[in-house]
């Protein structure tokens, strides 16, 4: 037997050592990295099979955001008449629409993502993180599509992105990093409790009204700004606006807190989802 | 890596796994918030009174205490009764589950086949399919493009490589599935019982693949319920009962060891004096026995083993001329066989008060499965003294007799296989002779 010792065992990565979980988790990175030819898989195999035999098929990516725009438009738009700063309300809605469908997309993917995986989990290891994050790329096909339309639209209204764009990668980063710490989260917790899935939805409704999509965040009484922000999503919505539609300018503030909520929750979730991880193929 | 042949490839070392049961489902919030309040309490050195700890949920361990060694190479069968902890073993080696205790070790790449056709979805065609099967059973995408044509050969798929797997019938599905599978190049493969899948003839390709893959030098960890393939795949055997480990060694001593003591804690052939009865009880049966006097008290016989019964019957009365009866039935009361000393050559026995052996040896070729034995003793005109159905229950492996070691493979039809001359009459059609080579 060449194992001298456990520590060398787990730097052979031809070795395995399977032991009982004890103390905190790691989130293992190496391993995630080793296996990303499922991950492709994963979120290639959702993406191809989702549209099977839709008549509309990839089209309802852009379907739902199209008639969403549209009644926020004539609802908030026109009869409240929301303050747009300036903005085309259809481009200003659309642009805090597309990062909040994705993020609301990702919630229900993600907390779904184990149970529904259920044979997977109880036939095949593999990191199991890989599941929620397969998700959370998986949205980032319809977000780019959705990207098109939203350049057509400024196209179409005249209006010019400026050297702020450049930051549309860090705002989508976020974004993902967002809907990955909160879904890591739900997923972990739907798999002990199915209340999760209940919830969802409903928390997603909610959550909408919470963040700047029909409306722009400075309208937001100062004394509130602090706590508003706690919300990860506030940070991502006004820089996606920022970043393409150079306004509002956004209250930097309120974005560095909602990114710091952003990370801890993220760090917090995967230490929890694997935590929970060494239970979820008893009792999924 | 895997130069230096006697190196060990598996170590398992008092593996245990444990599951509390009735935990195993999704609990409530208010379950959890007792939990919690009841934490809370003891930290606060209030501690509820008594029954707090015996609220605690019943403790399972599936497995307890297994340590093993596998060398490189070596194809390793596991046995057991179902609940035994087979399965949970394979989770615990293939990393599905986690264990309670102990550890193992394993060294080289791993794959694990504990169901064919994991992660297939219904909507992607067949092509798909293979790719994404392959991929989550850890192949690498180049080495599915090598193997694609050759996997897609052994389903027998061609035709329908680019129709949806949904559309597929449950056969083709299966053979895709084991195809994949079937093609895996790991270090170490542990498969749970994916052979009884498809039909005979599938079957025994995919029997075949087998025997390729652990001539090949890899380590193979197998489980099955059929005793047969247990024994012309595996050189070494585990027999797992309760979740612990009870034999360890070559596998026709583990399997033979397995099938003889298999019933014997429940059905030790004593019959109760409150047994369902009938008859005059001038004498009484006692107990019975199966096997020769190698085997005493097995209630597993080979294919085609002759059975032998042996009864203990004791009478308080001097009777002469008395009649024994051996019948043979199913569990559920079809009746097989029926041997009696008043069939020719009659023979009759004279009993003087005591206890008395009566043995019996049938040669009846009944086929795998389960049956249960009847027996009798009986006046010379007919008149039953004692009779008692259903005494000892045995069962027919699909194992037949050393040396052969052949086994029924194709689901079991019938229960009796006649002795049979085969001939071919002279004018026979040649569609026959075809057949036959096909059957070959």
């Amino acid at each position: 037997m060449r194992i001298a010792s456990d520590t060398q065992g787990e730097l052979d990565p031809s070795m395995t050592v399977i032991r009982p979980p004890s103390g905190w988790p790691r989130v293992g990175w190496m391993e995630l990295w080793h296996y990303r030819d499922l991950l492709t898989l994963l979120v290639w195999r959702d993406f191809s099979a989702r549209y099977r035999q839709s008549l509309i098929g990839i089209g309802w990516a852009l379907l739902r955001p199209i008639i969403a725009v549209i009644v926020f438009t004539v609802v908030f738009g026109r009869m409240a008449g929301f303050s747009s700063d300036g903005v085309p309300y259809p481009v200003f809605n659309y642009a805090g629409l597309m990062p909040w469908l994705y993020f609301a997309g990702c919630l229900t993917g993600t907390s779904d993502s184990l149970v529904g995986s259920r044979t997977l989990l109880t036939r095949i290891y593999f990191p199991r993180l890989i599941l929620p994050i397969s998700k959370v790329a998986n949205g980032l096909i319809d977000l780019t599509i959705q990207f098109v339309l939203l350049l057509l639209m400024m196209a179409w209204y005249g209006i010019r992105p400026g050297a702020a764009v450049i930051f549309i990668p860090a705002f989508v980063l976020l974004a993902c990093l967002a809907a990955l710490a909160v879904g890591t989260w739900l997923t972990a917790l739907n798999v002990k409790f199915r209340d999760v899935r209940h919830a969802v939805p409903f928390l997603a409704q909610m959550w909408m009204w919470m963040t700047p999509v029909v409306y722009a965040s400075n309208t937001v009484p100062d004394q509130w700004r602090l706590l508003y922000s706690l919300n990860p999503m506030v940070g991502v919505v006004d820089g996606f606006r920022w970043a393409l539609l150079g306004r509002p300018i956004p209250d930097w503030t309120m974005i560095g807190v909602s990114t710091a909520v952003v990370i801890t929750t993220l760090l917090t979730g995967l230490l929890f989802f694997r935590r929970m991880e060494t239970e979820f193929a008893d009792i999924v | 890596m895997q130069i230096h042949s006697p190196r060990t490839a598996i170590l398992v070392e008092d593996l245990g796994k444990r599951y509390q049961l009735g935990l195993t489902h999704a609990r409530s919030i208010r379950d959890v918030v007792d939990r919690l309040t009841g934490r809370m309490m003891c930290l606060l050195g209030r501690r509820r009174s008594s029954g707090e700890p015996a609220a605690r949920q019943e403790d399972f361990w599936a497995l307890r205490d297994v340590s093993f060694e596998v060398e490189s190479g070596e194809v390793l069968g596991i046995i057991g009764d179902n609940g035994a902890g087979k399965s949970t073993l394979l989770k615990v080696l293939s990393r599905i589950t986690h264990p309670t205790t102990g550890r193992a070790v394993l060294s080289g790449r791993v794959s694990s086949l504990l169901e064919v056709g994991t992660g297939f979805h219904p909507e992607l065609t067949g092509r798909e399919n293979i790719y994404l099967n392959g991929t989550i059973l850890g192949m690498s995408r180049r080495e599915i493009r090598q193997k694609f044509d050759e996997i897609v050969a052994f389903a027998e798929v061609e035709t329908f490589l680019d129709t949806p797997v949904k559309r597929y019938s449950s056969g083709m599905h299966v053979r895709l599935a084991f195809a994949v599978a079937a093609h895996l190049e790991p270090d170490i493969l542990v498969v749970d019982e994916v052979l009884a899948v498809g039909d005979a003839a599938f079957q025994k390709k995919c029997l075949g693949k087998m025997h390729e893959v652990s001539g090949s030098g890899r380590t193979v960890i197998f489980v099955s319920h059929n005793m047969g393939v247990i024994k012309s795949l595996c050189s070494r055997a585990l027999w797992l009962d309760g979740g612990r480990l009870v034999a360890d060694g070559p596998t026709s001593d583990i399997v033979d060891t397995y099938l003889n003591g298999r019933r014997d804690r429940r059905h030790d052939g004593v019959i109760p004096d409150d047994a369902h009865r009938e008859g005059t009880g001038e004498a009484r049966i006692r107990s019975v026995q199966l096997g020769d006097s190698m085997r005493q008290g097995s209630t597993d016989l080979y294919y085609g083993e002759p059975i032998d019964v042996l009864m203990r019957v004791e009478t308080d009365v001097p009777l002469s001329d008395v009649h024994f009866e051996v019948s043979i039935s199913t569990r559920d009361g079809i009746h097989v066989a029926c041997a009696q000393t008043f069939d020719p050559p009659t023979s009759s026995f004279d009993l003087a008060p005591g206890q008395h052996e009566i043995a019996a040896k049938l040669d009846v070729a009944l086929l795998p499965g389960p049956f249960t034995i009847d027996l009798g003793v009986h006046h010379a005109n007919g008149k039953t003294i004692d009779f008692v159905p259903a005494v000892l229950d045995f069962h027919v492996s699909k194992v037949a007799v050393a040396p052969e070691a052949y086994y029924r493979w194709e689901p079991v039809r019938g229960l009796v296989r006649p002795p049979t001359t085969w001939s071919q009459p002279q004018a026979s059609a040649p569609l026959i002779t075809a057949s036959q080579d096909t059957l070959r």
